[in-house]
């Protein structure tokens, strides 16, 4: 099967949107909220975005992609480098460890699963700036940022299916 | 002969690949420790990468945040119009006491000036403003930094104090082309030379990530009232002295905590405060961030 030009294009853009859209949910999880103590629990949205794509589309959205991924967010939020790019590869691998589960469940299973992978990202996260700033750090700012990653997960999981189905199906 | 053959290819294949995605999951993985690593040795050339990462996506960042701020404003306003009446009462209260102050204030200047030439005491250093708009505020739970449309070309310098309305916002850290990285006071990484108002009593104010921060170096036995104003004290030669950060919150057993000016979650637009000692030219050596 040949393809012109115009549908290959047209393929490698449709192929792009995991990545444009975590790029874009990266960028969107910046946004100034003015809402006091929101920004130590705001949540991690690339996070929903990495362990989504690594279940349904993992051709899309390899470990070398969400480390790019972390490595922008790195770079982006001032923080020390290395921290979202190791969380997001650790995110992918946990996913791809236990695809064929996920990719087969139901949506509260894969829920589920969402909250272990973000209780192992609170941890990495606190042991990795601990170690960074040689100092004991309190917790407890990582486990709300997890349970709020956690709520927000159904709904950017629909805004995600619906991007899924309008560019990568048919 | 064939179909086997190709079937043990395929056998070796598949682990083949395994073994090789496995390696590629342990090389990234590696490369980001080693990541790590980099930015606590050369701190300097990681501040530039970042900041044209920055200055890259700041126009994208700048588009997208101003939606929310308007949605902010409107629920904002539609909170204000409800209290309208008991606002307009607490203004008016507030505009009689200022008037007073005012007074005060005129005429303590005016003995400031006459004793000033008096003592020939050598005037201040001059300082100016530039004004930019907070841009990004990144979520994270171990992190407190700001992103502003102000950057090289507009004057902005590391080292710059940033106030906002009522006190002091935090430090530039990394300045790009049009954008700059602004530490908050309540940021782990934060130290920041200050003094007690009544006092006089010297003190370094760190943050530690909470909405407050906590003053390092009192002696033990130093008379700490709660509600004593905090002003920056100017030794370093970064900061102009006397910009209110503060107010003591608590002064206890577990150190004395200080409740900071500017609701640092609210700010929309801040100063970056151009000043400089003469003979402070040089650049201010990057911290460990």
């Amino acid at each position: 099967m040949t393809l012109t030009l115009w549908q290959r294009l047209d393929k490698t853009g449709r192929n792009l949107a995991p990545f444009a859209v975590t790029v874009m949910l990266a960028l969107g999880g910046m946004v100034p909220v003015p809402l006091p103590g929101y920004a130590s629990v705001a949540p991690f949205l690339t996070a929903i975005a990495v362990y989504y794509w690594a279940i349904h589309r993992p051709d899309l959205m390899g470990p070398g992609t969400a480390f790019l991924i972390g490595l922008l967010q790195d770079l982006l939020t001032g923080g020390p480098l290395g921290v979202n790019a190791l969380v997001l590869v650790l995110v992918h691998w946990a996913v791809s460890s236990q695809r064929r589960v996920l990719a087969s469940s139901t949506f509260a299973l894969m829920w589920f699963g969402f909250g272990l992978v973000m209780m192992g990202v609170a941890c990495i996260q606190w042991l990795a700036f601990a170690a960074l700033q040689a100092s004991v750090l309190p917790f407890r700012p990582a486990l709300f940022q997890a349970l709020l990653t956690m709520a927000f997960f159904p709904a950017v999981a629909w805004m995600l299916i619906r991007v899924h189905r309008a560019f990568l199906q048919g | 002969m064939k179909p086997r053959n190709s079937g043990s290819v395929v056998r070796l294949a598949a682990p083949l690949r395994a073994l090789a995605q496995r390696f590629s999951f342990l090389l990234l993985v590696l490369a980001s420790v080693a990541l790590m690593m980099v930015g606590r040795i050369d701190a300097l050339s990681v501040d530039s990468a970042r900041a044209r990462v920055t200055d890259a996506f700041a126009p994208i960042l700048d588009a997208i945040s101003r939606p929310a701020a308007t949605a902010a404003h409107v629920v904002e306003s539609v909170v204000e119009v409800q209290n309208a009446f008991e606002e307009n009462q607490r203004l008016k209260a507030e505009n009689a006491r200022l008037l007073q102050w005012k007074q005060a204030a005129l005429r303590l200047e005016a003995e400031n000036i006459s004793l000033r030439s008096l003592l020939k005491a050598t005037p201040e250093p001059s300082s100016s403003f530039i004004t930019a708009r907070v841009i990004a505020a990144p979520g994270s739970s171990f992190l407190r930094t700001l992103v502003v449309t102000a950057g090289r070309r507009d004057g902005v310098r590391k080292g710059q104090a940033a106030v906002a309305g009522s006190g002091l916002v935090g430090r530039v850290v990394e300045v790009g082309e049009w954008s700059a990285r602004v530490l908050l006071l309540t940021d782990i990484n934060t130290r920041i030379p200050v003094v007690l108002e009544r006092s006089r009593q010297r003190a370094v104010m760190a943050g530690d990530n909470s909405d407050q921060t906590r003053l390092l170096y009192l002696p033990p036995e130093a008379p700490v009232q709660v509600g004593e104003r905090v002003v920056t004290s100017g030794h370093g030669g970064q900061f102009p002295p006397g910009l209110p950060v503060g107010v003591v919150s608590s002064a206890g057993e577990r150190g004395v905590r200080v409740q900071p000016n500017v609701d640092l979650s609210r700010v929309e637009h801040l100063q970056l405060v151009e000043f400089s000692l003469p003979g402070s030219e040089a650049e201010p050596s990057s911290e460990a961030k």
